[in-house]
């Protein structure tokens, strides 16, 4: 981690309303290295990565991406996409009426000048993401298949392929594994350690805390907006990790 | 059993796939309407003088279902065409009258057309209401301001006969094929185009099927709606200077007959009221059935109350095809029969 980090968040906060979400985080992400982000429902995870990735606006503190300090005010979805940052979040990350070929290419579609969607090469491509990167073999499924009709492992496997596909620098997964059987788990697994493979950063966020210490370089807890644990996984077993999680609790019952 | 099994499979079957493509379950209705109107009104559904008839006053509806076919599929409503409608006729009968305006009186209806949806969009994306109550207001509000501004008065244009923008507007093709059903044709396939093959369209099924993923794959929302709302304006005038040109008049009424039509028309077409799927080409044949039905009914010596009931029993038997097309099991009854006889 000699270069210079892919972001940095330096005293971000955030409040919707009377509720503060993030309260003073301070936060780096170095090139080539999973991340994984621990906590509670509630403690700031989701908040943290619509501020990363430009869905909402931090109300105060600052963003470097590569060194570069952004405009907050003018930091959305599109110029983290132009950043090389993606998002694949749990659920919400695909439109379910939607053909697959239409889901690769939304936001960012191959146009001609006058804005028509070439529709062949779009397919053409979503078909070589299925079958290489993604290597789809389901039957009957095609780039024509509606997300509606795909399993819960099928859909990450579509959002990730995305990802890879448009190659991103820095990819954020929301809780890729929530809901999928153990052996389409295991398939989310092994892409998180192509993401490395790759040369890529990832940010894994993930309540199994079992998945997050196997695959992760550095851990991350946020607890109730706040940072708790920023540490190398090699420095914590998997035992002291939950115990440490475990002892996160006991000041909020003795209060 | 073997009902069971006979029930089942659709993925390879040629009936299922043919009812794939778009729009042709509607245009069966619409078949099955005319031939049912060719042997209880044979002398009017034989000839062709009914079809021109249809061709001449089906388009303007046509073109304002066009355009609420989009505003459904983006999950919205728009529920004060028939103010704009009336308006922009407004506007270009008082041109014409007074001023011995055509094209110039032309371009003036479809920029405040396009001024009102533009407006209408405003309110919706901006003040936050949910565009069915927020276009609800703006139907009062247009319509209050047309009757204010004309003294609820009846423009009549009888002048324009013979002039050249009435026939390239709704002049008769070989005397026979009226003008106004050619330029449908044409906007109905660029409204395709635009809904299918558009960046715009794509964000607008998006924006239809989750306003979560709209945002999070970086579409903007709130430009998209605007803009969404802004041609729904242009399209409803567009359709009121069609109706005006071919009927030679304005009246305070305009356009408000076509309120449930052509509500009926979208949903008889195929489009979800809950968005994210729009079917233009079963909005052209839901257009064209519910003219059909009136007419077929008046022809038929069916006394013409009895339009409405059959509209509406249309109405639900189309969006029931249309939804079992779809997925069977999304209509309770369907789903059901099906549990049984499989057991």
């Amino acid at each position: 981690m000699t270069s210079t980090p892919i972001v940095r968040l330096e005293n971000v906060r955030k409040q919707y309303g009377k509720v503060v979400s993030l309260k003073n985080v301070t936060l780096e992400i170095g090139s080539n290295e999973i991340v994984g982000l621990i906590g509670d429902n509630g403690a700031g995870k989701s908040t943290l990565i619509k501020v990363l990735t430009g869905v909402e606006q931090p109300s105060s503190g600052t963003i470097y991406v590569r060194g570069q300090k952004i405009d907050a005010a003018s930091y959305s979805v599109k110029e983290a996409h132009k950043l090389k940052i993606e998002t694949v979040y749990q659920d919400s990350s695909l439109g379910e009426k939607q053909p697959l070929w239409r889901n690769f290419f939304v936001g960012r579609p191959l146009t001609n000048r006058f804005g028509f969607i070439d529709v062949k090469a779009e397919k053409k491509i979503a078909n070589q993401i299925m079958r290489s990167t993604i290597g789809f073999r389901g039957v009957g499924i095609d780039v024509d298949t509606p997300v509606s009709r795909l399993s819960g492992g099928e859909r990450q496997g579509v959002a990730i392929g995305r990802a890879m596909h448009f190659d991103s620098d820095l990819i954020v997964l929301d809780e890729p594994t929530v809901a999928l059987a153990l052996k389409e788990v295991n398939k989310v697994l092994d892409f998180i350690r192509s993401i490395k493979a790759g040369g890529r950063s990832c940010i894994y966020i993930e309540h199994n805390i079992h998945h997050v210490h196997e695959v992760c370089d550095r851990l991350v807890v946020l607890d109730r907006g706040e940072i708790a644990l920023d540490a190398p996984t090699s420095s914590l077993t998997y035992t002291e990790l939950t115990d440490f999680l475990m002892s996160l609790h006991k000041p909020a019952v003795a209060s | 059993m073997s009902a069971g099994a006979h029930v089942t499979p659709t993925r390879s079957n040629p009936v299922a796939s043919f009812f794939k493509i778009e729009g042709t379950a509607t245009a069966l209705v619409f078949v099955v309407l005319i031939v049912v109107f060719m042997l209880t009104a044979p002398r009017a559904f034989l000839g062709y003088r009914v079809y021109m008839s249809f061709m001449a006053s089906v388009p303007p509806p046509l073109i304002i279902a066009l355009g609420l076919t989009l505003v459904a599929t983006a999950g919205e409503m728009d529920l004060s065409f028939p103010s704009v409608v009336a308006f922009a006729s407004y506007v270009f009968a008082f041109l014409f009258q007074q001023y011995d305006m055509t094209w110039l009186a032309l371009l003036a209806a479809l920029l405040t057309g396009t001024a009102m949806g533009f407006v209408n969009g405003l309110v919706v994306t901006k003040l936050g209401i949910p565009s069915m109550i927020a276009t609800l207001a703006m139907m009062f509000l247009w319509g209050g301001l047309l009757t204010v501004v004309s003294n609820g008065l009846t423009v009549a244009i009888p002048a324009i006969d013979g002039t050249l923008i009435q026939s390239i507007m709704v002049g008769r093709v070989g005397g026979i094929v009226p003008m106004q059903m050619i330029w449908a044709i044409g906007i109905s396939i660029f409204v395709w185009q635009l809904l299918n093959r558009h960046r715009f369209g794509e964000n607008i099924l998006f924006i239809g099927d989750s306003l979560k993923v709209a945002k999070v794959v970086g579409i903007q929302i709130d430009r998209e709606k605007i803009k969404l709302f802004t041609l729904m304006g242009f399209l409803s005038a567009l359709a009121g200077v069609f109706l005006t040109v071919e009927t030679t008049t304005y009246f305070n009424q305009q356009g408000q007959g076509y309120l449930l039509t052509v509500i009926a028309a979208v949903f008889i077409g195929g489009t979800s009221i809950f968005g994210g799927s729009g079917k233009v080409v079963g909005t052209v044949f839901a257009s064209l059935i519910v003219a059909v039905i009136e007419a077929g009914l008046v022809a038929s010596g069916v006394q013409g109350f009895w339009t409405r009931f059959f509209i509406g029993l249309v109405f639900i038997i189309s969006v029931v095809m249309n939804t079992a097309i779809e997925d069977p099991d999304k209509v309770p009854l369907i789903k059901s029969v099906r549990s049984r006889l499989r057991q």
